[in-house]
């Protein structure tokens, strides 16, 4: 507990120490808002789980923290609303660790629930009225001027069905009977093609990735995996020959630069790539670049065009804060800057996976292991596609990117491996 | 089940991994690429959060280009505004977010921006960066004189052509004159205004003082004169006949502008050619010492090379002969070049007001030619001198006594002769004018050249002028180099 305020202290340090070059007189008052909230979140977790894992509640802190001032730093209206969410996310984390405090292996009882939940949550933005579609990937459901993306929560959902489902199958799924797999294929051909029918090629990979990952603990079959990813990339094959949107994403991710104009699909016209269809990536990286080793500084940062003869400033690189807000940290912070928060995320993993060591039961190893290689997997996904060693995929950086539904998605998965380890350590100490 | 969680758990952490060593790639080992890809806008905005020092006139004083700060998404930007507006912008040229730079403002970009390789600087600007504070040019403080420049401005309104005055002794530019100019003020935002001018021409961006070129007309009767006298083939007091005409190729070649009345001076010397500007003395003169000779003579005055100057290489151009627009070196001068029409200024030549300029300040220098130059002193910040003027001897294209025979020639030409309308009462001034035919009836571009005071030269001028309808160098040019000479010299 005491590695709580310890890591917490520094944590807040940190952001306040950054907040203070962009802000002056606002920032004591918001790091003191901030701090308490997260003094609040430290009680419920003191009287709803008293032995769980003490590192991953300020990890959490921290990743939030850093995300909220890049966020300020980028737009402060955003990081007004940002801030927002995360009280939203703090109070749904609340309510899990009330009511699961005693025993959240209830869910396991709810997995079909949880499981057809999750795809009708994936099926909403598709709907006509309250569909809405952003960037060309149809993700968003609007009541009004209320924005959610439904896919992060189900995200959590379809990992408590996949641990609940492969806990009691686990023998049958291992000799594989077509009987006891059809359940999960159903559900699972189901939310694929909800990914393809939306576009979402980054939540599509990251569940097929979890997906896997939890199938391989469950089963202990090498085989299945490598069938997995057999399939995957037929699919993926097949999803590149009919889809010009996968087979955009592939071409800019391996030739994002082109020394003659070819054919521009946003404009119509011929143009270098790198002004047309890599634009994004290649801003991002040149935003990355420029970090160095020290980075320019938090705040002075270069996010903005210089005015061109009448034409004002304006952001060099589109969707800063959410999907790519890596590029903008990666910039400011510098390569020691950006290990640091990759190396925040690694203990976060390492934590998570601890406490699936340390369960006692399967439906508990799955369900937090599948939690922590779901972040693992998000995290890599995002980034990986902004550092271009996988094709680049709209997907949010948890904790970090601005989006209330990535941030109240990523409190309950918080709030769940919390579970798993307050109930596993209180037996270990039994 | 623990040894498959472990596994993942690994998979995982690789593939976080993974992503701190792309991190490390794109911010190390592909940066220096990155940095130097066109479409990279960052590197663009780089450049504006230096403080760009600050260009001073030669008084050390009056600011010719200073910064403007505002703040542009968190950063401090530096944007250039030029309290002098169109004043001195052929020199200073322009620091704009759109377009290259020009002018000093390119050539001085590195002291400018603190990143010249002055051990000084370069200690400098590190501790800037390492402290994260703003790094700040150096100051570069011009020989121009402010109240010479506005004054060749003034005199140069409504009218096409350049200015430029020299420091015989040192090469210093004291004043150097281009119109019409350009407001470097308004080259960001409206371009189409900056450019425009009430003067009857265009172009302008183009610095016409040391990349216009021109006719010189009988102004290069100095190089011919000097390469009779210094040869030996000549004396001031050579005898010629004139008979209004020069014989070249079985063909008479009349005098002067206007072929219905020719000037006949019959019995005359080098010197009265040289006062009254006589052609066929002239012509006579190239005809005996060929092509060839005057050419090298124009070529140790710094002919067929683009003039040193601090302004860049591509806002200067050579003077010499010019073919279908390019700089013609004849390999058999005597087949391949006209030496009589050579000799008065005619032919192909091409030269700029500097180089007239530098052919006068030679003479006066007796016989040595200084490099010209622009920056009297670079400053850091802190107060100390990075670099400063040092003069230089550029050439001795001609002996001193050639030099001494040629003041007093054109000192003739002024008191007597075509140049009578550069006289200042009490100032022995030398000069000499030219009137240069384009062509197009009594259209003429006018010229002159000449430096004061004759024994002890403080200023060399040459004033070209475009487009004089029925104007002569002695009528149009002469009056502003005399009224730019009475202003340093009282």
């Amino acid at each position: 507990m005491i590695a709580v305020g310890v890591m917490t202290a520094v944590g807040f340090a940190s952001v306040y120490i950054a907040r203070k070059s962009v802000v002056s007189t606002a920032s004591l008052t918001y790091a003191g808002l901030f701090f308490g909230l997260y003094a609040v979140a430290h009680l419920v977790v003191r009287a709803t789980v008293p032995f769980a894992d003490p590192y991953l509640l300020p990890i959490v802190g921290l990743l939030t923290g850093v995300g909220l001032t890049e966020i300020y730093r980028l737009n402060p209206d955003d990081a007004f609303k940002q801030a927002g969410w995360i009280v939203v996310g703090v109070a749904l984390f609340t309510l899990a660790l009330v009511l699961l405090r005693h025993d959240y292996r209830r869910l396991e009882v709810y997995k079909y629930l949880f499981g057809i939940t999750a795809i009708a949550l994936l099926v909403l933005p598709v709907l006509p009225v309250i569909g809405l579609t952003v960037n060309g990937a149809r993700l968003w459901v609007h009541f009004g001027p209320l924005r959610f993306q439904p896919g992060e929560l189900a995200k959590v959902m379809l990992i408590v069905f996949l641990a609940g489902y492969m806990r009691e199958k686990r023998e049958v799924l291992a000799q594989g009977r077509l009987k006891d797999w059809g359940p999960l294929l159903v559900i699972w051909a189901l939310a694929m093609l909800v990914l393809l029918e939306t576009k979402d090629l980054g939540g599509g990979l990251l569940y097929f990735g979890i997906f896997l990952a939890m199938l391989y603990m469950a089963t202990a079959r090498i085989g299945y995996v490598a069938a997995g990813l057999g399939l995957f990339l037929v699919g993926a094959v097949g999803v590149w020959r009919v889809t010009p949107h996968v087979r955009e994403r592939v071409t800019i991710w391996l030739h994002p630069w082109t020394d003659h104009k070819v054919y521009c699909p946003l404009s119509g016209q011929f143009d270098l790539r790198q002004n047309c269809e890599s634009f994004q990536l290649v801003k991002s990286l040149y935003s990355i670049g420029n970090g160095e080793y020290g980075g320019t500084g938090l705040g002075k940062g270069t996010f903005l065009t210089l005015p061109a003869g009448n034409s004002p400033p304006h952001p060099i690189i589109p969707d800063l804060n959410t999907d790519f807000i890596y590029s903008a940290l990666a910039q400011e912070l510098g390569l020691i800057g950006a290990a640091a928060l990759l190396l925040v995320y690694m203990i976060f993993v390492l934590r998570g996976m601890r406490t699936s060591l340390l369960a006692q039961d399967g439906f508990s190893k799955l369900f937090a292991a599948g939690l922590t290689f779901g972040f693992a997997l998000q995290t890599f996904i995002i980034v990986g596609g902004i550092l271009r060693i996988i094709p680049l995929t709209g997907i949010t950086l948890p904790f970090v990117s601005y989006g209330g539904s990535s941030v109240v998605a990523n409190f309950l998965l918080l709030a769940g491996l919390l579970l798993v380890s307050n109930r596993a350590n209180r037996e270990m100490l039994r | 089940m623990n040894k498959q969680v472990s596994q993942i758990g690994v998979v995982g952490l690789v593939l976080l991994a993974a992503l701190i060593l792309g991190t490390t790639y794109w911010q190390t080992w592909a940066n220096a690429g990155l940095a130097d890809r066109q479409d990279n806008e960052i590197r663009l905005v780089a450049q504006f959060t230096i403080k760009r020092g600050t260009i001073y006139a030669g008084d050390s004083r009056t600011p010719l280009a200073v910064n403007v700060s505002k703040k542009i998404g968190g950063q401090t930007l530096y944007f250039r505004r030029y309290p002098t507006g169109p004043l001195f912008s052929d020199v200073v040229g322009y620091s704009t977010q759109s377009r290259n730079r020009t002018g000093l403002e390119r050539s001085y970009n590195d002291y400018l921006t603190g990143s010249n390789a002055n051990l000084d600087t370069i200690f400098r600007s590190a501790i800037d960066k390492l402290k994260g504070s703003t790094v700040t040019g150096n100051d570069v403080v011009l020989t121009l004189r402010p109240n010479l420049q506005a004054l060749a401005r003034r005199l140069m309104q409504g009218k096409c052509g350049a200015v430029v005055a020299l420091e015989p002794t040192t090469g210093r530019v004291l004043a150097m004159v281009t119109n019409p100019a350009y407001n470097p003020n308004l080259i960001e935002k409206q371009f189409n205004q900056a450019t425009r001018s009430n003067a009857p021409c265009g172009a302008s961006l183009l610095n016409r003082a040391t990349a216009g070129k021109y006719q010189p007309g009988s102004t290069f009767k100095m190089v011919t004169a000097a390469a009779a006298l210094d040869t030996g083939r000549f004396t001031p007091d050579s005898p010629f006949y004139d008979p209004g005409y020069c014989v070249e190729y079985g063909q008479r070649v009349r005098n002067a502008g206007n072929p219905e009345a020719p000037e006949t001076f019959g019995p005359v010397n080098l010197t009265t050619g040289f006062e009254h500007s006589i052609n066929s003395v002239f012509c006579n003169v190239g005809k005996t010492l060929g092509a060839g000779t005057v050419l090298r003579y124009a070529q140790r005055f710094g002919f067929y090379s683009v003039p040193p100057l601090e302004t860049p290489d591509n806002e200067r151009v050579a003077s010499g002969l010019y073919n279908h627009g390019r700089l013609f070196r004849p390999k058999q001068p005597q087949f391949e070049v006209d030496p009589g029409r050579l000799a008065f200024g005619q032919e192909r030549l091409q030269v700029t007001p500097l180089q007239m300029a530098m052919v006068a300040a030679a003479i006066a220098n007796h016989g040595v030619l200084m490099r010209p130059q622009l920056v009297e002193r670079v400053v850091s910040p802190s107060g100390t001198t990075v670099t400063h003027l040092k003069p230089q001897v550029l050439s001795q294209p001609i002996k001193r006594q050639t030099a001494d025979q040629l003041t007093q020639m054109m000192e003739l030409a002024v008191t007597g002769g075509t140049g009578t309308a550069a006289q200042i009462p009490g100032i022995r001034v030398a000069g000499k004018t030219g009137t240069a035919e384009i062509g197009r009836g009594n259209v003429n571009t006018t010229w002159f050249a000449c430096f004061a005071p004759a024994e002890t030269p403080r200023i060399a001028i040459a004033v070209v002028v475009e487009n004089q309808n029925g104007g002569f160098g002695g009528t149009v040019s002469a009056p502003i180099a005399k009224q730019i000479m009475e202003a340093l010299l009282r």
